[in-house]
Parts: C-alpha cells; structure tokens; sequence
C-alpha cells in the first residue's frame, strides 16, 4: 500500500477497454486498431451517468413501492397487492422466511443499491481517500448482487403464468412490477456506468 | 506537460448537459403523474360507526355500491367510550358524491329466511359495507352504520307502500306479493308504529305491476291455508307453497270500483286479515253498544259477530261480570262495535232522512227500534263449537223495558238466548211430565188389562165352542144346496124339460105373429091352405110337431 503503483498513463499508455490493447496515449478518443471500439482511459462521464441512472431508479422506486404489483382473484374475493402489503400478509400469515426473502430481494438490496452507489458518487466527488479497497469490495458486491432484485419480477411473472383457473384463481401483473423491473435495469445500469477506477484516481489526486 | 492539458477540459465537458439525463427527468414525469393520478382519484375519507366489526378486516373490506366498489377500509378503531367500532373508509374520487348527508352504510353479511336469501356471496368473499346514497346534496364524513340493510337495497323501478295492520301474522321479511296469484313484488320491511298500537309492513311492487296498485286497491293476507267449511261445502285456499310457509300478502281492485288513478309512492293503505274482509265495503266509523245478560255467555268470545237481522255488522269488544247489588245477581256486561256503514242501503237511507245525524238523534232512534222490540240475543252460531254470536233482532211480543236515550254508549236492551229459550221450555215440560200421577195411572192400567184378560178367557171358553158347532151346521146347509145343483139330480132333468117346453111354445108364438104380421086378415078369414110365400111354408113345416 505504500509504495504507489505506476500508471499508465504516467508512461504514456493507455489500454482498450474493451479487448486490453495497450496503444500510446496519443490514441485517447480515437479507436482501438484491433477491437475499433473508442479508446479512454476511464468509461466517459462516468460519474454523471451513473448519478443520472440512480436518480432515475431511486424515482421510479416510488412507484414500484406504491403501485400494486400484483392482482390475484379467487373464490375469496380478489385483491392487489403491493410488494411491501405482500410481505406483510406473508409474515402475518406465518411464511416469516418467504417474507424475509421477498423483503431482502425488493426492498433491501434495491434501497442498499441507492445507498451503496449514492455513497461511492459523494465520496468520488469528494475525492476523499477514506476506505479505498473497501469501496472497490462494495462496487464488486453491487455489480454482482444486481440482477437479483429481479425475483420479485420472476415471481410475478411465474404466477402470473400458471396461476389460471378462472373462477377459481387468477393471477395478473399489474403496472408496479413494470417500475420495479425498471429499477433492476437502472440500478444495474448506473452500476455499470460507474467506473470504479475513480475511487483510485480521487485518492491519487489527494496525495 | 503537454498531456494535462486534456484533462481540465474533460473537468468542464463533465458536468454539461447531456443526453443521460432525460432518463430521470422521464422518471420523474412518471413518478409525478402517477401521483398526480393517484392525489386525482383518492375520494374523500370517511368514518362510519357500527355496533360490531364482524367480518371487517382493513385494507380488505369494501365498500360497494350496486356491488361496484366505491371505497376500501383503511382503518378499524374503537370509539372514546368503547360504545361502538369505528370504520375509516377511503372512497374512490369518482364515488364522492356518494358520501353525502342521507348516505346508508351496512355491513352486507349473508342472510337467510323462508323463501329468500341475500348476501350469499359474501359467504366466500367475506363481509363487505353496502353503501346507499341519498338524495341530499350535502357532504359528511361522519356515518351513523345501520345494523341491517336497508328494506331496499337500490332504488329498483317499482313502487312503495306502507301497509297498516293490527299485527304482521304469519308474515315475514321478504314474504312475496301477489296480485292475481302471481308474485309481483315482496315484503322490504316490517316494523311497529311509533306507538307500538299496530304494526307497518312496506311492500315494494316491481315496476311495471305497480301500476296494478291503485288509490283504491285492497290488500290482504294469504299467509298459510285458508280452510272454510261454508253452505256450499269445504273451501281450501292457499295461494303458494311460499306464502303457506313464510306469508304473503295478496292485493287487487276494491270491488265496483275502475279507479285508474295509481297509488303514490309510500302510500298508506290497511291490510286485512282475509280477502272477503278486504273486499268489503269500508266499514267507516264505528259506534259502540253496551248489553246487560242476565246469562251464563259461554261459548261468546271477543271479536265475536254482531248480527243486525242476519248482517253482521260488528263484532264484540269486551265482556265483563258486573254485580248488582239490588238483585244479587252477575249480570254479564257485553260491550260491542257496531259499523253503520256495514248496513248499506239502510244506512244511506236513513242519513237521507237525517236521523243518524246527531248522538241524540240516534239514540232517539234506536229507542224507536227498542219500542218496536229490538233486543239482543245471543244465538248459538255452530252447534257443533258452541260458539255464541249476537243477534239484534226485532223479537214479536218482546216484553217492554225501559230505554235511556242518554246513556253512552247506548244500552241495548237483551233477551235470554234462543237455545237458552228451548232449554227453558225443555224444562217445563219436563217438570210437568214428572208433576204426571204416572204410579195411579199404571195401576189403573193394570187393573184394566186384567178384567181384559177375563173377558179373553170368558171368549175362548163359552163363544168358540158355540161358532164352532154353528159353522158345522152351516157346512151341511151348503152340502144339500152342492147336491140339488149337481148334473144328474132328476130335479135338474125335469127342469130341462120344462125349459124346453117353454122354448117351443114361444117358437109358435112367434111364428103365428110373424103369420099375423104379414096377414092379417087371417083374423077373419082363417088360414088360407094355398098361401104363397116360402116362409109361411117353412113356418108350416117348422111349427107342425
């Protein structure tokens, strides 16, 4: 940790981001001669985009909480349920450990996305230097985790499915599955919009 | 360092506008109209307060109007004072004219009676609050819930009415209308007046067969079966197996009248007990009578028929023992309703000539009636129950009363009742057929048989040998005369004989007139030998032996 590792760019090189090239720094913006896709030294406007996707996500959350996700009718009645009223009959109902799951899947690991990549956003603008590795540990642990927010939408889907009898029970999607499939998708995006060689480079430009 | 110079430029491109940020600015209209939508069609929030809240759950009850759901309940909390359950209820934006002043909310629970069944669905579905909005204009937030559904859930196409009655009968919530014996509407509610004197039924008649209900039309009950044993035999009515269970109540058109006018909406009209009575005509007001029985009047019930010559024309109301201490007798004060109207022509009538105008004109008149020899009498109805009716009855050769026209209500002098009558007569006759000497008059009797018995004995003894010696005699008598008479007695032959002498002698006779006839100069001149004429011949011939 001490001893500062060289950069590239400091050697006049830079590598393509997509095939590992190692070209003359001279070749920033242009294209790579063997992939041909855009050369740069770090995914352009990183920060920005990853903040643009995350605000999307965080607002189309909303709707996903409040909207009912689900609408399922049988003899007793038919009802819509929203995800949070799903795991509060779940829970009420004795299923503590589908409830947990649910709750972790919709509510946990999207609101720790927010958290996670809001944090990483403030700290690079910062260019604080606190924590460096661990920040990178969180990155990997956000990138990977995300597609599984998409449970909740798998199991909508699936009973949506096979959950057709008619008079005696139907399942239906409603428009709050919608939103929270399209906070997977944003959340995953600014995930991958974020580069996390910026944590690096603010720690760099502090010392 | 010719390569920093990059870096401060992609430092200022950093933070310029850029395509990436109308994905959340898309977001955020999103968000922002389904809120808007959703501030748009959040109605307002009620409170309703019932007795209990069986069957509500929050976030599941609905609140449904026409089985549309205007509403959901949001919270279930207890009042202050513990006294009541009270139910918040957000209603939809396009239901909020639905919470006005008059709105009714109930809790739909299934229910069950004879004949019908409601809420059934909400066996399955659970418990839901019907809603009724009312006419009023005016917003509430805070409902008083009803125990019970409403007697008409939706206004229906039909009509109203309320019927009056002493008592509901046999019939229950529900219990069908028929008109013509076809079910045309239903029972929608039953309750008690104000004063608890009688009793309201409110009928509801589809549209369009309430057109049939008319300011004249007649109600009745058909509650059960109607068993009447008549002159004209044994009549058994009963309109549906329904109405023989749960009750019913059947109307139709007052007899004589085409009134075409149709009832109004929450009318009041009578129910009567029975057809006949609905079809009577109206009774009007009544008058009351008080009689004074100097009898036992078992078998008189309350209610039962006054009979004015044959027409009934009220019913008794009351009967008391009263004591008279002059007489140290019970007599029986029977107190009874008369109608007027019940008599018809008569009555009109006698309203004509203005007798019944006045209480003192009637009373003047009824002792007229009294003079004449009205009495009341109870008679025996049915011989076979012994039930009593009364009779007010002009009876010949009554024997005079006293009548006070000023007493109130008018009394009305009585006599002993018919069978009362006969056993009265029964028991004179009876008493003087033991005043009979039947002893002395038996042993007349038998003193007389006996010297009978000797006369018998002197007969058999003394006359019938003498008739049977005399019979005797008589016999032979007709033996002798059997024995002249027979073929071949000689007095026979000579008596044929001497016939027959006789027949000659007149055959001459006849044949020497014949001769004279034709000649009767012969007279004088004597038989001529050559006489022609085969006859006289033949005469000759005849007469020569």
């Amino acid at each position: 940790m001490n001893a500062k590792p060289m950069q590239a760019a400091a050697c006049g090189l830079i590598a393509c981001r997509t095939c590992g090239l190692i070209l003359p720094l001279a070749m920033r913006d242009g294209r790579c001669t063997r992939c041909t896709s855009r050369v740069n030294a770090r995914i352009p406007r990183s920060a920005e985009r990853t903040l643009a996707w995350l605000i999307a996500g965080m607002l189309l959350y909303l709707p996903a909480n409040l909207l009912p996700v689900m609408h399922t009718s049988g003899v007793q009645g038919s009802q819509e349920s929203t995800i949070l009223g799903g795991v509060l009959s779940f829970w009420q109902a004795g299923a503590w450990d589908i409830a947990v799951l649910i709750f972790i899947a919709s509510v946990a690991i999207p609101v720790s996305k927010f958290i996670a990549l809001g944090l990483m956003l403030w700290t690079v603008r910062q260019g604080s230097a606190w924590g460096t590795p661990q920040r990178t540990k969180l990155y990997r642990v956000v990138d990977f985790i995300g597609y599984w927010s998409m449970l909740d939408v798998v199991v909508v889907a699936i009973t949506s499915a096979l959950l057709q009898f008619k008079a005696f029970g139907t399942a239906e999607p409603r428009l709050g599955i919608l939103f929270f499939c399209l906070v997977v998708v944003t959340t995953m995006l600014a995930a991958k919009s974020f580069d996390p060689r910026l944590i690096w480079d603010a720690s760099r430009d502090n010392d | 360092m010719t390569e920093e110079l990059p870096i401060p430029r992609i430092g200022s491109r950093r933070w310029a506008p850029s395509l990436i940020w109308l994905v959340p600015i898309a977001a955020a209209l999103v968000a922002l109209s389904l809120l808007i939508n959703a501030w748009r069609e959040t109605g307002p929030r009620i409170t309703i307060s019932f007795q209990t809240a069986e069957g509500l759950e929050v976030g599941k009850t609905l609140v449904k109007y026409r089985n549309v759901t205007i509403g959901h309940v949001t919270a279930i909390t207890l009042s202050r004072d513990r006294s009541s359950v009270l139910v918040t209820v957000d209603l939809q934006k396009s239901a909020q004219d639905a919470a006005t002043a008059d709105t009714l909310f109930w809790v739909a629970r299934p229910r069950f009676g004879v004949g019908w069944v409601s809420g059934l669905d909400t066996l399955l579905s659970g418990e839901f609050i019907g809603a009724e909005p009312g006419a009023s204009k005016a917003r509430r937030v805070q409902f008083i819930g009803l125990e019970n559904p409403p007697p008409l859930a939706h206004p229906a196409q039909g009509k109203q009415v309320v019927l009056h009655a002493q008592d509901v009968g046999s019939v229950s919530l529900g219990a069908p209308v028929y008109f013509r014996r076809l079910p045309v509407g239903s029972v929608i509610d039953e309750k008690l007046d104000a004063d608890g004197r009688g009793t309201q039924l409110v009928l509801f008649i589809d549209s369009p067969n309430d057109r049939f209900v008319t300011q004249t039309t007649r109600f009745w009950n058909v509650s059960g079966i109607d068993l009447s044993v008549g002159a004209n035999g044994m009549d058994f009515k009963a309109q549906s197996l329904i109405s023989v269970l749960a009750g019913g109540i059947a109307f139709g058109p007052a007899a004589a009248t085409d009134e075409v006018r149709p009832a109004t909406s929450g009318q009041q009209f009578t129910l009567y007990t029975n057809e006949a009575s609905a079809m009577a005509p109206p009774d009007g007001e009544p008058r009351f009578v008080r009689m004074r029985f100097q009898q036992s009047l078992r078998g008189l019930t309350i209610g039962a028929p006054v009979e004015f010559v044959g027409v009934n024309i009220g019913s008794v109301i009351s009967i008391d023992l009263e004591y008279d201490a002059n007489t140290q007798s019970f007599p029986v004060i029977v107190t009874a309703r008369i109608y007027p109207r019940r008599m018809g022509r008569a009555e009109e009538a006698l309203l004509q000539r203005g007798t019944t105008e006045s209480d003192d004109q009637i009373a003047r008149f009824v002792g007229q009636l009294v003079a004449r020899g009205l009495r009341a009498q109870p008679r025996t109805g049915s011989l076979l129950s012994g039930q009593l009716y009364l009779a007010l009855d002009f009876i010949p050769g009554a024997a005079k009363v006293a009548f006070n026209p000023a007493s109130r209500p008018l009394e009305i002098p009585t006599i002993r009742g018919s069978i009362d009558e006969l056993q009265l007569h029964l028991a004179s006759i009876v008493n003087k057929i033991d005043g009979l000497p039947l002893g002395d008059i038996a042993h007349h009797l038998d003193s007389d048989l006996l010297s009978v018995h000797g006369a018998l004995d002197h007969i058999n003894g003394d006359v019938l040998p003498a008739a049977t010696a005399t019979f005797g005699a008589l016999q032979s008598t007709l033996g002798n005369v059997d024995r002249t008479l027979a073929d071949d007695s000689p007095w026979r032959d000579s008596l044929e004989q001497t016939l027959n002498e006789a027949r000659r002698t007149m055959r001459s006779v006849r044949s020497l007139a014949d001769y004279l006839n034709r000649h009767p100069e012969a007279l004088i001149r004597g038989r001529q030998a050559d006489a022609p004429g085969s006859g006289a011949h033949e005469h000759d011939k005849e007469g020569a032996p």
